[in-house]
């Protein structure tokens, strides 16, 4: 019998199956629900600066998806997607991270890009679509994107950035391959962190970018975040098997699952990753559990496929657990936190009411980007259509009296 | 007859073949117990089971797999793509596998039960990734049907046809119009032929042409154009392919102008290929160059989605640049 290459030939003499649930991945936790660490757990190494920073973070993230919620039902944004439930699991990632790594990400990872410096005036730009947004004013709320921040602009076409992010971490790494030896200098200094749902999970993409990933050997942390739903469909009618960390292994690549509304365990298994990645230069998978505690956008109303027991039995709030352990550390106190609510509150309807007052992109914004510079025939259409809004300018409100 | 919204007429038009052909699938993301993110597929689930109406895992290259080999062995294959700006994963399953499972074969084996509903296009406040009108990728592809309703009556008996008809169909659903657009619609089944346009308003100085969503804007413009005199004959394609030319080199002999007008981006879009054959079909009966007014070769924007797509201020400018040639 020849070997195929990679495989391990165990050769046996029973007729046996191995089941899809045979591999039973565990669960990293080391936060108590108290704000304890678990007996047996070992707390991660991390800052006093850091873990504040990591609350605060969190702390905005919930107040602005409040606010932004109200905000949609008022009739001022026309979209919005919160991410109650997983502020830990993206924002504990983001904190154990290099600032110069890069953030590639599905759409529900706000609170990563804060965790950055994305600026709260930056947020509401780019939700107002106004001419202050770096995107321009093209894409739905909630779209955000950051180069400085090394943030990539995010796609809606779901799963597209996992094997991208397979490509960009590859470029990160090739950098440190000595050309003549061909031998791999590491530390890497610095690796790509890949965000997706378990939804996103079943795109070909997905399947695409890891194997790209393993083969390729690229220094890339998939992080699924798997919140139990992807809009209505329940994670048991999106895959069987040992959940989305299984498909690490089945791709040989280094896996580990963690409690996502554990910011210690996140943040711990995010840096054993990136040192994974970078100093051998191979892709890592982390699962995050943590339920999807809201409804999936603002478009949606999960009352329609989920019951009020069930999103009982989930009411597990990362921010509470973390703050909890802030304050046994000595860290934090409440009446510091209450006083820091209020003004962050006052800062975000302020920042909503300064977007909404600044006027839209111009006339321009609509064909610019589309090339490096406009083909001729854009150009014709866009000659024409100066004209047309000129002749109309009631019509086209938006534009009309910017246009020389 | 029944007051219903496209979404009611679309969900009946699935009901009568749920109940016609029992192992016909409906299937696609959220589309179960949900019904669908627009609830075009409410209650059937209900109705038919879980193991008949389900939600697919979110792969659409998979979905297409899926109903290629479910349409392959028999089954009527009713599979959604939740908004048309999601199809291309499923490009090549759709391209290269619907498209030409018959030919390839000899019709050994063929996909001709196979449905395939998706929401497009604009007027939504979506931008690039949920306004887009992709029609003219697939109609490059022999072997495939297109079909665009526009009102609850269209979607109904259009659907049905496409479901009865013995090849691949894409029915490409306006999600502006779903709850919009209300119509008298018959509860029992009747189907709508395929590969025939409508006309929907006789007249005689210039034929306005379109299809889906955009009808409404035509049909608007038609309006305003009679209140100065010019006499517009609107016709609603419906089938993008096959496509009607007869009805269409009629009108246009004896009207003598012709404006087609779509939101996909202009150049390539399925009015050039209108403009050419009717050029060639009716070029001794043109009194103008045959006009397109259609979005621009751009992706589809969001804050500036009034100047990008085709309104009834921009049909009337070509209607009068038509009239003055
Ligand atoms: C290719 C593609 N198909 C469908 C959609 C529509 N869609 C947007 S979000 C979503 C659910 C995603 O679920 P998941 O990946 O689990 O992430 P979560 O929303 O739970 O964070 C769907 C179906 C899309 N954006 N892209």
């Amino acid at each position: 019998m020849s070997n195929p290459n990679n495989v391990s030939l165990n050769i046996n003499h029973d007729l046996t199956f191995i089941d899809g649930h045979a591999l039973t991945i565990p669960t990293l936790s080391i936060l108590t629900e108290d704000g304890d660490i678990h007996p047996s757990a070992t707390a991660p190494d991390i800052s006093k600066n850091t873990a504040i920073k990591l609350y605060e973070t969190m702390r905005f993230i919930r107040l602005l998806d409040e606010r932004m919620q109200g905000a949609q039902r008022q009739g001022r944004v026309s979209f919005y997607m919160q991410c109650l439930g997983e502020e830990a699991a993206v924002t504990a990632s983001a904190a154990a991270l290099d600032q110069d790594d890069m953030i590639m990400a599905q759409y529900r990872e706000q609170a990563a890009l804060h965790y950055r410096g994305f600026t709260l005036d930056q947020f509401m730009n780019q939700m107002f679509s106004n001419e202050l947004d770096l995107g321009k004013g093209r894409q739905m709320p909630i779209h955000y994107g950051s180069k400085e921040l090394n943030y990539m602009t995010i796609s809606s076409p779901l799963g597209t950035q996992i094997p991208q992010a397979t490509g960009y971490a590859y470029g990160q790494k090739v950098k440190h391959i000595d050309a003549k030896s061909g031998e791999l200098e590491s530390p890497i200094d610095n690796v790509t962190i890949c965000y997706f749902g378990e939804g996103a999970a079943s795109e070909g993409d997905f399947h695409a970018g890891l194997n790209m990933a393993a083969v390729h050997k690229a220094p890339v942390i998939f992080f699924a975040r798997n919140n139990g739903y992807a809009i209505s469909t329940p994670a048991d009618e999106q895959f069987k098997g040992d959940g989305i960390a299984s498909r690490g292994v089945g791709y040989g690549i280094k896996t580990i699952r963690v409690d996502g509304s554990d910011a210690l365990a996140v943040f711990a298994a995010t840096q054993k990753a990136r040192e994974i990645a970078s100093t051998h230069g191979e892709p890592v998978l982390i699962e995050s559990i943590a339920y999807r505690l809201g409804a999936h956008s603002t478009s949606d109303d999960p009352s329609g496929y989920r019951s009020k027991d069930e999103e009982a039995n989930h009411k597990v709030c990362p921010i509470d657990k973390f703050k909890k352990w802030l304050i046994k550390q000595d860290w934090l106190n409440e009446e510091d936190d209450a006083k820091a609510k209020e003004a962050i509150r006052e800062d975000i309807l302020a920042a909503l009411k300064r977007a909404e007052k600044v006027q839209k992109p111009a006339l321009e914004a609509l064909i610019s980007d589309v090339y490096d510079t406009p083909i001729p025939s854009l150009v014709r259409q866009y000659d024409d259509l100066k004209a047309h809004i000129k002749q109309h300018p009631d019509a086209y409100p938006i534009t009309a009296g910017r246009i020389k | 007859m029944a007051k219903m919204n496209m979404l009611h007429a679309i969900n009946s038009a699935l009901d009568i073949t749920m109940q016609e052909h029992p192992q016909a699938c409906v299937f696609g993301e959220d589309v179960g117990y949900f019904g669908g993110v627009f609830r075009a597929t409410s209650g059937l689930q209900e109705k038919y089971g879980k193991h008949r109406v389900f939600n697919t895992p979110l792969t659409e290259q998979g979905i297409l797999g899926f109903a290629n080999g479910l349409a392959a062995f028999g089954a009527p294959a009713l599979a959604e793509i939740q908004f048309a700006d999601y199809i291309f994963p499923a490009f090549d399953q759709i391209v290269n596998e619907s498209a030409k499972f018959r030919y390839r074969s000899g019709n050994e084996f063929n996909v001709g039960n196979l449905t395939i509903r998706t929401p497009y296009g604009g007027g939504i406040a979506g931008g690039l990734y949920h306004s887009q009108s992709p029609e003219a990728y697939f109609a490059h592809t022999p072997g495939l049907k297109i079909v665009v309703p526009r009102n609850p009556y269209q979607a109904k008996g259009l659907l049905r046809a496409c479901i009865k008809d013995d090849n691949p169909v894409i029915f490409f659903e306006p999600k502006r119009l779903y709850r919009a657009s209300t119509g008298e619609v018959p509860e029992e089944d009747y189907s709508i032929e395929l590969g025939k346009a409508e006309v929907v308003q006789q007249g005689t100085d210039v034929t306005l042409l379109a299809w889906g969503a955009q009808m409404e804007i035509v049909e608007q413009t038609a309006k305003q154009a009679s209140e100065q005199g010019i006499s517009c004959e609107v016709i609603d394609l419906r089938s993008i392919l096959p496509w009607d030319v007869e009805t269409i080199a009629k009108s246009v002999t004896k009207t003598g102008r012709l404006i087609v007008s779509h939101e996909a981006p202009i150049t390539n879009g399925f009015g050039a290929e209108i403009a050419a054959t009717i050029q060639q079909e009716c070029f001794l009966h043109l009194e103008s160059p045959i006009m397109r007014v259609c979005g621009l070769d751009t992706p589809y924007p969001l804050a500036l989605e009034k100047e990008y797509v085709p309104d009834a201020l921009k049909v009337m400018a070509a209607i009068k640049q038509s009239m003055d040639f």
